[in-house]
């Protein structure tokens, strides 16, 4: 219930603040949001499995947004920025699939 | 809550499940190897709202980062313009796409103004072509008679009070005036006379091109005034042949002379253009 209440508080603080994405900031936003995705429904999964862990939670949200945007900032620096972009939101998209699946199947049984 | 590797791991190690299996004792089989069972989900779920943790907390907080990421992002994805995001090779492609796009253009743009030119260079020598022949037409419609036609010329009126006159003597005087370059000719205000003009009499009366015309005879002829009015009067010329006949000649030179009468310029049927 306060996961959901937090999750509307951030939205509504990006509604109304509407902030500007830093020049620096705009390659890595969208893989981090990703990652983060792929972040929260891996705990969701993880908490209906009964493994949740808060810290594990928290380590691994910010190391998933960490690590994306070194690959795409590594990537960027290599000159394959764009193709290493594509690469992991393709991982972090299957890897989201997967999850919601097995989400699925533990409430649903289907 | 057994503590363990969950968040983020879509496949937590084997041990931690079977421990966690083992913890609750199994009433019936589950339907999933592996997974646990719908009252444990259910306990869970229920579990979120009655009894909020730190865990809970926590995941609050990153859901609200996560919120704020993706309303940002979205918004600046909407409002940014489409280049604005982009790497320095990505906006290099993008500009040899649009070269490209350019160069095609370019030349398409080159290739419809060839045609263009083509069209109207072909429309011009067409209408050329069409007025030279409308020109032609005319002409030929004048020398055959099949059009009406004005201009400078004489009218000549033949009294003929003896009725002496003869066919010869017109004859004569027509093909004078067609030395004299007459391009046009009618007699009587009623006949066309052109190369295909038949001349007859019957009873003494004159027939041209089976219509009869009775003295006095006025030609209207087109052409040079005072050379057509010079042609008669050669030395023993027309009008020397009408006046031994007891007629007179009277030549009235006009700078217009109307020819209305038409010949019905009928299509050749043997002689067939050559060459």
């Amino acid at each position: 219930m306060i996961a959901v209440l937090g999750l509307l508080v951030g939205v509504v603080v990006g509604v109304v603040l509407q902030p500007d994405v830093p020049l620096w900031l705009q390659p890595y936003l969208p893989i981090a949001v990703v990652a983060a995705l792929d972040a929260v429904i891996g705990a969701g999964r993880a908490f209906l499995e009964g493994t949740f862990s808060d810290r594990v939670f928290v380590i691994s949200f910010v190391s998933n947004v960490v690590l994306a945007a070194l690959i795409v900032l590594l990537g960027d620096k290599l000159g394959v920025g764009a193709q290493l972009s594509t690469g992991v939101v393709v991982v972090l998209g299957i890897r989201i699939f997967s999850n919601t699946a097995a989400i699925r199947r533990l409430i649903f049984h289907a | 809550m057994p503590e363990g590797p969950g968040a983020g791991h879509e496949d937590p190690p084997e041990g931690s499940r079977e421990a966690q299996r083992d913890a609750v004792p199994d009433r019936r089989p589950d339907p999933l190897p592996g997974t646990p069972r719908r009252e444990e989900v259910r306990r869970r779920l229920r579990g979120l709202l009655v009894r909020p943790g730190r865990g809970q907390v926590a995941a609050a907080v990153l859901l609200g980062v996560l919120g704020f990421g993706v309303t940002t992002q979205v918004r600046a994805n909407e409002t940014n313009d489409a280049y604005a995001g982009l790497r320095s090779a990505d906006l290099v492609q993008v500009l040899n796409g649009l070269n490209a796009e350019s160069r095609r253009a370019e030349t398409e743009l080159n290739e419809l103004r060839a045609t263009r030119s083509r069209l109207t260079d072909r429309s011009q020598s067409r209408e050329a072509a069409l007025a030279q022949v409308r020109d032609q037409a005319s002409t030929l419609g004048i020398l055959a008679g099949t059009l009406p036609t004005q201009g400078p010329g004489v009218r000549i009126t033949i009294t003929d009070p003896e009725g002496k006159v003869s066919l010869n003597t017109l004859l004569d005087g027509i093909e004078e005036l067609r030395a004299g370059g007459a391009e046009a000719m009618e007699v009587n205000d009623t006949v066309r006379v052109v190369a295909q003009t038949s001349f007859d009499t019957d009873d003494g009366t004159l027939l041209v091109d089976g219509q009869r015309v009775a003295p006095p005879y006025v030609l209207d002829v087109i052409g040079n005034p005072p050379t057509l009015a010079k042609v008669l009067d050669i030395a023993g010329g027309f009008r020397y042949d009408v006046e031994s006949s007891d007629g007179t000649v009277e030549v009235q030179r006009r700078d217009r002379v109307k020819i209305a009468s038409v010949t019905s310029g009928d299509d050749p049927r043997f002689a067939q253009p050559a060459g």
